[in-house]
């Protein structure tokens, strides 16, 4: 569980957030929507530790992230995994070198032992097979997969997503999405997405904050959505009149 | 602009700082200096050979020419190349030119990899990036360049003899002569101080550079060149220093 209590980010004058608190739940698949410029990113990069809050605090189950000195944070950070936006795979290094780099680096697992997990996690993600190809010969849905190995593959506690879906056509941002509601419900993690992308906002919103000019305007599940009469998130979610009229019609039956 | 100095300079040292820390896994780090030491070092023969021949032969002409009607022997040739060539242009030239070629290089990998949220992802996994993405570099760099720099010297001596010989301006017995006078082994010493100093300052400025890219290609654009700028105006400084110092 992840809990967020007061979270202010200034930058200079710019007020960005403004006392967000809200709890993201372990086991669920929680998620940051909202609009271009309401603060998303910039609550994500403090959640995870990228960004320091003006004020407020952020809490790792029971420990108090921004008051850890720099070791007790480097031990926070290795139950994080995070898929970011454009992946962030490395480039000179192949897919198995990619997912297999967090192993490397923070473990003393020997050769086969991490040839097994890394075999594990690339078969998670149904890539089996494309451990020798460079992240600039697969396809963008193929590196968000890499992406979900590589930050798997310590089997974290914590999994941060961020846009997952961006650059996706519509059938592999659900694989995608579903990719990311198993393995945390599988390994009972605590998973953050921040997305705007309406079809994981309907499938996969365990618990849905919505984000709107730096404050929090609402805060429920996929099921509340249609019912719910916030104007802000109704707004949002049903922009066009094509889904206005689409909610009517669900609404009617 | 004054301030804006000093305040790039304190960050310049902040990130030197932040890279000595205990590395994660050394045996990570040893692998990525490896990798450095192959980019840096082998990716480089050619164009530090290529620069030094013809900056070997260039010299030995020009002096031939100097020395025409003149009471100077001619065995003076090989003496001069060899000095100029171990004194200036072997550490000097061929750093100016790393730091075109590898300082650019350096800049935009990691201006790169700050663009692509690689240094993000490494900071998320807990590795610590300045000293990851920047110590092998820096390491490698001082292995390898001096070593660069003494086989650019030799090329630099053999290009002067190939062209001062080959077209009869002195004989091949003489400019040997000039090899083996008067010879001075602190001017050795002086060419290593020079490429290890002048290492440092291409491969930490252009790793500087990158580390602190914002925006898009532009700006990446920006801090590679900028990276090449400032690293050859700090080389020529630092060679005058050391020429003041050392000399």
């Amino acid at each position: 569980m992840i809990r967020a209590e007061r979270i202010h980010k200034s930058f200079g004058e710019q007020k960005v957030l403004k006392g967000i608190s809200t709890v993201f739940e372990q086991g669920k698949t929680n998620l940051l929507i909202g609009r271009s410029g309401a603060g998303k990113t910039v609550m994500l990069k403090i959640l995870v530790g990228l960004l320091e809050p003006t004020d407020g605090e952020v809490w790792y189950d029971d420990t108090n992230f921004f008051t850890l000195n720099k070791k007790e944070r480097k031990a926070i950070r290795q139950q994080i995994g995070m898929l970011f936006q454009g992946s962030a795979l490395f480039d000179s290094m192949t897919v198995e070198e990619n997912v297999r780099f967090p192993l490397d680096m923070f473990t003393n697992k020997t050769k086969g032992e991490k040839q097994n997990q890394v075999d594990k996690c690339l078969e998670r993600v149904d890539l089996t097979g494309s451990n020798d190809k460079y992240p600039g010969e697969v396809s963008g849905g193929m590196q968000k997969r890499v992406g979900i190995a590589r930050s798997i593959v310590l089997e974290p506690k914590y999994l941060f997503c961020d846009e997952p879906n961006s650059g996706l056509d519509p059938k592999t941002s659900i694989v995608i999405d579903e990719l990311i509601r198993n393995i945390t419900v599988d390994n009972n993690m605590t998973t953050i997405i921040n997305t705007h992308d309406m079809n994981s906002v309907m499938e996969i919103g365990d618990k849905i904050n919505l984000l709107h000019l730096g404050e929090l305007a609402w805060v429920g599940d996929k099921n509340q959505v249609l019912e719910s009469e916030n104007e802000t998130l109704q707004d949002f979610i049903f922009a066009s009149p094509f889904l206005q009229r689409l909610r009517k019609g669900a609404l009617k039956q | 602009m004054g301030l804006n100095i000093l305040y790039e300079f304190g960050r310049y040292l902040k990130l030197m700082g932040s890279m000595f820390t205990r590395p994660e896994k050394f045996s990570m780090y040893w692998k990525e200096t490896l990798r450095q030491m192959n980019d840096i070092g082998v990716g480089s023969v050619v164009i530090v050979g290529l620069i030094a021949l013809f900056i070997g032969a260039v010299t030995a002409v020009q002096f031939a020419y100097q020395l025409q009607d003149s009471f100077i022997p001619a065995y003076y040739i090989g003496y001069i190349v060899r000095d100029s060539t171990i004194i200036e242009l072997a550490p000097t030239i061929s750093c100016l030119v790393l730091a075109g070629k590898v300082g650019s290089n350096i800049a935009a990998e990691i201006g790169g990899m700050r663009q692509k949220e690689q240094i993000d992802a490494l900071e998320i996994m807990g590795v610590n990036t300045a000293s990851y993405l920047i110590l092998p570099k820096i390491v490698a760099a001082l292995f390898v360049i001096p070593l660069l720099v003494i086989i650019g010297a030799g090329i630099s001596i053999m290009g002067g003899f190939l062209a001062s010989v080959s077209t009869g301006m002195v004989t091949a017995a003489d400019y040997d002569l000039g090899l083996h006078s008067f010879f001075v082994p602190y001017y050795v010493f002086m060419m290593l101080v020079k490429a290890v100093v002048f290492a440092f300052i291409l491969t930490s400025v252009s790793c500087y550079k990158g580390f602190y890219v914002e925006g898009g290609s532009i700006e990446l654009g920006r801090a590679s060149t900028q990276a090449v700028v400032y690293s050859n105006i700090l080389i020529l400084l630092a060679d005058y220093i050391i020429a003041l110092v050392l000399t």
